[in-house]
């Protein structure tokens, strides 16, 4: 009996630490190295002290986070529990079973997809886009936007010499063209003794930055992924004749007001040099204006936002942010659920606003102070509103390294023109699709 | 103290229990026992993969649908390689690389190791500071030379217009397609040059005294010792160094990615950034297999008929 007592008694306290280590697991979430980051290792000790897991982090920077992380899901791999992974990844991460399809969680935890910005759940959750099957929660929402030294336009000098140049008030630019006029206005100008220049954009070759940078203004040019009626027919809407003189825009952009030496700047480097003081404006996701405001040379007050100004064809900007998905390859996959549940609710999400986190909750950007809130909260609506995305495709990565082949050949190394540049482009996605098997 | 008496001494001083167990295996087993897990090793890091990508390279298999079915492709792999005008271009853009980092190089690794074997007062500081860029890392090098071409603050350009009277901010060496296959010359030049000057410095050491101190009796003058005595004997080490240089910048990849990202365009876009975007970034994996089988072959054959040379210029 004794025997029995005793077996009895080590067969329980197998089972309470059995089931006290699958309470408390220690649950690793991958994530771009940035500072939003920073604020979510903040955020998430709040669900430490709530669920007794313990939250490690694995954050890379951008420009090698897609190969780090792309070659961890490739490879099925458990170093992440929770992956932020970017938008363009929701399509490769649902067909190629990466990431699990979160509806029923979604329905039995009462999170409602219609709660969140309807961009946020189309970019970052949703595949096939636009039907109702998701595979991430919005988590941060981003996107394209500028921000430019507001000290240096309400300078009287500065507005009389613009005045004098191009007959208008020197102002936040109602146009891409108007943008393109105050860039070439501040090249090369003497400011404090030190020349400064227009703008800082995207032009970086390794991974996305020019493609994300470009797209800013073909958007607003005509550019079309694809015909709205045929799905990949894309010849006539990615090199119609505004996606071509888009492309020429962008290039004359380049060409006219922007630093020397700026032919690899991505987020980074276009950071570095607005706070430098080296340009007027820059072109960055919106997740960078929380830091210009903290910033002791550029920030408080210094500094203002706007949205992607309208070109011909309308106004749109470039989508950015993540969704946060639970890795299939996961064996903590309800701790990582649990997760994202406690991070979908509204006061967190509030929280997350708060440390500088773009929450996606309407709940919270549709709060009557959000827009307040802080001086580039507005902005943050603004372009919001207007997003367009990049392919999510599971060919995702083949379709940006061929535009940033084409477009960097032509915009920073001026081989061949605009016109050959998309129709090659075109070609080399028609291949790619086709070997996809969509044509 | 002879041959026998080390084999009875380490027989001695094997333990009985191994001594045992060993009784009675041949030579030529006791060798393969020795030998065997190095040649596993091999085996599995160098010639197994090898192998796997050879077969991958016949294949269309790409290592991030692991859904899709792998079928067999025959040559078509190597067919669109080496029909490819990209693929060419970056040769083109290695060959470049590859001849100008070893002329100059060699030129300047070569005079400097002259002046380096001369008796000066400092001569050890002068060689510790001078073999400083080849301790760094290629990558932190390739940022720190991204802050000496910027046309703003960078150095380089400020030198540059020193003595050219231009605006430093007028070029972008990484900007420009014309200077930025120069820009990267530039900066593995200055890192690699010291390694190849230990190699000449070594080979100038290794020249007996007497043999200058003979031409000097046959009234040889320093230019004539110089092309008759210091070049034919230092040759073969000069050819080491080409060598290891060649090899080396064939595969160049970190320091350039982190200066010019390959761009602008793909002016600086040598072969083995565009290997790795195939494989790694378009997930290419049969066609990155060829790819890599193609610059394997290239590169070992090259070196082959290159070891044969030298191994002339030595018997000579």
């Amino acid at each position: 009996m004794k025997k029995l007592l005793l077996a009895g008694t080590a067969c329980n306290a197998i089972m309470i630490l059995g089931a006290g280590a699958s309470q408390a697991e220690e649950l690793t979430l991958c994530w771009a190295a940035w500072d939003p980051a920073n604020a979510l290792v903040e955020l998430s000790t709040d669900f430490e002290e709530q669920s007794g897991h313990t939250m490690n982090f694995e954050f890379v920077p951008w420009p090698n986070f897609a190969d780090r992380m792309l070659n961890e899901l490739n490879s099925g791999g458990q170093l992440c529990d929770l992956m932020i992974g970017d938008s363009q990844w929701i399509g490769g991460g649902a067909e190629n079973g990466h990431y699990i399809k979160l509806n029923d969680f979604f329905e039995a935890e009462g999170i409602d997809m219609a709660d969140f910005i309807p961009a946020t759940v189309t970019g970052y959750a949703e595949w096939p886009k636009g039907t109702p099957n998701y595979y991430a929660l919005p988590a941060f929402g981003d996107v394209v936007g500028w921000t430019y030294r507001k000290d240096w336009f309400e300078r009287p000098e500065i507005q009389e010499a613009f005045q004098e140049e191009y007959g208008r008030e020197l102002a936040v630019p109602a146009s891409l063209d108007e943008l393109k006029d105050i860039a070439a206005f501040f090249q090369g100008r003497e400011i404090d003794g030190n020349t400064v220049y227009g703008a800082a954009i995207y032009t970086e070759r390794g991974s996305e930055g020019i493609t994300m940078g470009v797209t800013n203004v073909l958007y607003n040019y005509g550019f079309q992924y694809e015909n709205p009626d045929e799905p990949y027919d894309m010849e006539g809407f990615v090199n119609s004749e505004g996606a071509v003189e888009g492309l020429e825009f962008y290039k004359e952009l380049y060409e006219v007001g922007t630093p020397p030496g700026s032919s690899n700047w991505y987020m980074g480097e276009n950071i570095d040099a607005y706070k430098s003081g080296q340009v007027a404006l820059q072109m960055n996701f919106a997740f960078i204006w929380p830091g210009v405001e903290a910033d002791p040379n550029v920030g408080g007050g210094a500094s203002g936002y706007f949205a992607n100004p309208p070109g011909p064809a309308g106004q749109f900007a470039q989508l950015g942010g993540q969704g946060i998905s639970v890795v299939s390859y996961s064996d903590k996959q309800d701790a990582a659920l649990e997760y994202i549940k406690w991070f979908a609710q509204p006061e967190i999400q509030a929280r997350w606003w708060e440390l500088g986190g773009y929450s996606a909750l309407r709940a919270v950007v549709e709060d009557p102070g959000f827009a307040e809130s802080q001086p580039y909260a507005q902005t943050f609506l603004d372009s919001m509103a207007i997003v367009k995305d990049f392919w999510a495709e599971p060919a995702y990565a083949d379709l940006l390294l061929a535009m940033q082949d084409r477009v960097h050949n032509y915009v920073i190394a001026g081989d061949g023109t605009a016109q050959e540049a998309l129709d090659g482009l075109v070609e080399d996605w028609v291949e790619i699709f086709e070997y996809e098997g969509k044509l | 103290m002879d041959e026998t008496s080390h084999l009875d001494r380490a027989a001695r001083a094997t333990p009985p229990r191994i001594a045992r167990r060993i009784q009675g295996l041949s030579d030529r087993t006791i060798a393969w026992i020795f030998v065997a897990p190095s040649i596993f090793l091999l085996l599995a890091v160098n010639i197994f993969p090898l192998i796997w990508t050879i077969r991958l390279s016949f294949t269309n298999y790409r290592v991030n649908r692991p859904n899709n079915a792998v079928e067999w492709v025959g040559l078509e792999n190597y067919q669109r390689i080496l029909s490819d005008e990209d693929v060419w271009q970056t040769m083109q853009a290695t060959a470049h690389f590859l001849i100008w980092t070893i002329v100059l190089q060699v030129l300047i690794g070569f005079a400097l190791a002259y002046l380096i074997n001369k008796k000066f007062k400092g001569n050890d500081l002068w060689t510790t500071i001078i073999v400083f860029p080849m301790m760094l890392s290629p990558a932190v090098v390739g940022n720190f030379w991204t802050f000496l071409y910027q046309p703003q603050i960078g150095l380089f350009n400020y030198v540059v217009a020193f003595f050219t009277g231009a605006d430093p901010a007028s070029f972008s060496m990484i900007g420009d397609v014309n200077l930025a296959p120069w820009a990267i010359v530039i900066a593995d030049t200055w890192m690699w040059t010291p390694f190849v000057m230990l190699i000449c410095l070594a080979g100038l050491r290794s020249i007996p005294e007497s043999i200058y101190e003979a031409a000097e009796c046959d009234r040889a003058s320093k230019w004539r010792q110089f092309w008759t005595i210091t070049v034919p004997m230092v040759l073969p080490f000069l050819m080491l160094a080409v060598l290891f240089r060649g090899i080396e910048n064939f595969k160049m990849f970190d320091m350039v990615v982190q200066l010019t990202g390959g761009g602008p365009g793909n002016t600086t876009t040598l072969t083995s950034i565009d290997l790795k975007r195939e494989a790694f970034e378009r997930w290419r994996t049969g066609y990155s297999s060829a790819y890599a089988v193609i610059l394997f072959v290239t590169v070992f054959g090259l070196a082959s008929i290159y070891v044969k040379a030298l191994n002339k210029v030595k018997e000579r």
